[in-house]
């Protein structure tokens, strides 16, 4: 339902803790969590279930496919988008190949950058990129993965465009003024994917190490990358 | 440029809030099919370009509390942008 976790709709008898890991004795019953049927079929869910088992009735696709397809969408993480940057960081000559055919360079790791074109942001000393789609939501799935609740929504898609530095700061992530913050609004056929800035204190670190301290966010722009203490 | 001022219905990708400003073109993105066509499965018309159009946060929103140079870039369709010049 609401994905928090929090909504027991239910008044404690005692203060509840933050972190639902806590292993004290309860005096009353959680209700358990509600099942998907629980709430009603949306239009959108019955109306892809629908059109799904037409295409796979009338042939056009197999139930097969369709699951290779799902199963493949669903096997690509942030660890892709990583590998990229920790390439572009170790390789200037690939970094430079990556931001002018991000699909041709992406080619040589084996990483597939999918149907749309993909622009790599290359964030520098003076520009901090971050990337939204305004219009629905948009996002580089074949080298991030499923996209975060939050990307999605109004609340997101509304302010960066509008307030990019109060959104920024909302994760932590303080951008001088010096440095000019550019938004970019995934509205039509590209995507986008953010090159962060490579941490200080990380030379001489192998591709492999580089990748592991490299974020989802980092990629979406909203962080960036700093080396762990 | 300028983003035409125009409130078409239909399936459309161009930003309420960038219409009527103007913006200078980054990059040509390619050409492709006009998403207002597309959308409704009409036999496609000739394919459009597309461009990256950055426009300063200024511009857009005369409240803007962040510095001078913040820019938004959004890719709009060639029918959708008129010269200032």
């Amino acid at each position: 339902m609401n994905g928090s976790g929090h909504d027991h709709g239910h008044e404690h008898g005692h203060e509840h803790g933050h972190e639902h890991g806590h292993d004290h004795d309860h005096d009353h019953q959680h209700p358990n969590q509600p099942d998907l049927e629980d709430a009603p079929l949306g239009y959108y869910a019955a109306m892809t279930e629908a059109v799904a088992e037409l295409m796979i009735e009338k042939g056009i696709f197999t139930a097969d496919a369709l699951r290779e397809t799902i199963d493949f969408m669903a096997s690509r993480s942030p660890a892709q988008g990583a590998k990229l940057v920790a390439r572009a960081w170790s390789d200037p000559a690939f970094k430079d190949r990556l931001i002018k055919d991000s699909r041709a360079a992406a080619a040589e790791l084996d990483i597939d950058t999918g149907p749309a074109p993909l622009l790599v942001m290359e964030n520098t000393p003076t520009t901090h990129n971050v990337i939204v789609c305004t219009l629905c939501s948009c996002y580089p799935v074949f080298l991030i993965g499923k996209s975060p609740d939050w990307y999605k929504s109004r609340n997101y898609r509304s302010r960066v465009v509008r307030d990019p530095r109060a959104v920024l700061a909302e994760f932590g992530t303080a951008i001088e003024a010096a440095r000019d913050v550019r938004v970019h609004d995934s509205t039509a056929d590209m995507r986008y994917m953010v090159l962060p800035l490579r941490p200080e204190g990380t030379d001489g670190w192998g591709e492999q190490a580089l990748a592991d301290i490299i974020t989802r966010d980092s990629l979406i722009g909203v962080t960036e990358v700093s080396k762990p203490a | 440029m300028r983003v035409r001022e125009a409130f078409p219905m239909g399936h459309v990708r161009t930003p309420h809030y960038c219409r009527g400003h103007v913006g200078e073109v980054e990059r040509l993105c390619g050409i492709f099919p006009n998403p207002e066509e597309l959308a409704y499965g009409r036999v496609p018309q000739a394919p459009l370009p597309l461009y990256r159009v950055r426009f300063r946060q200024r511009d857009l929103w005369p409240d803007y509390p962040g510095p001078e140079r913040d820019s938004v870039e959004i890719e709009l369709y060639e029918h959708w942008l008129e010269s200032v010049r």
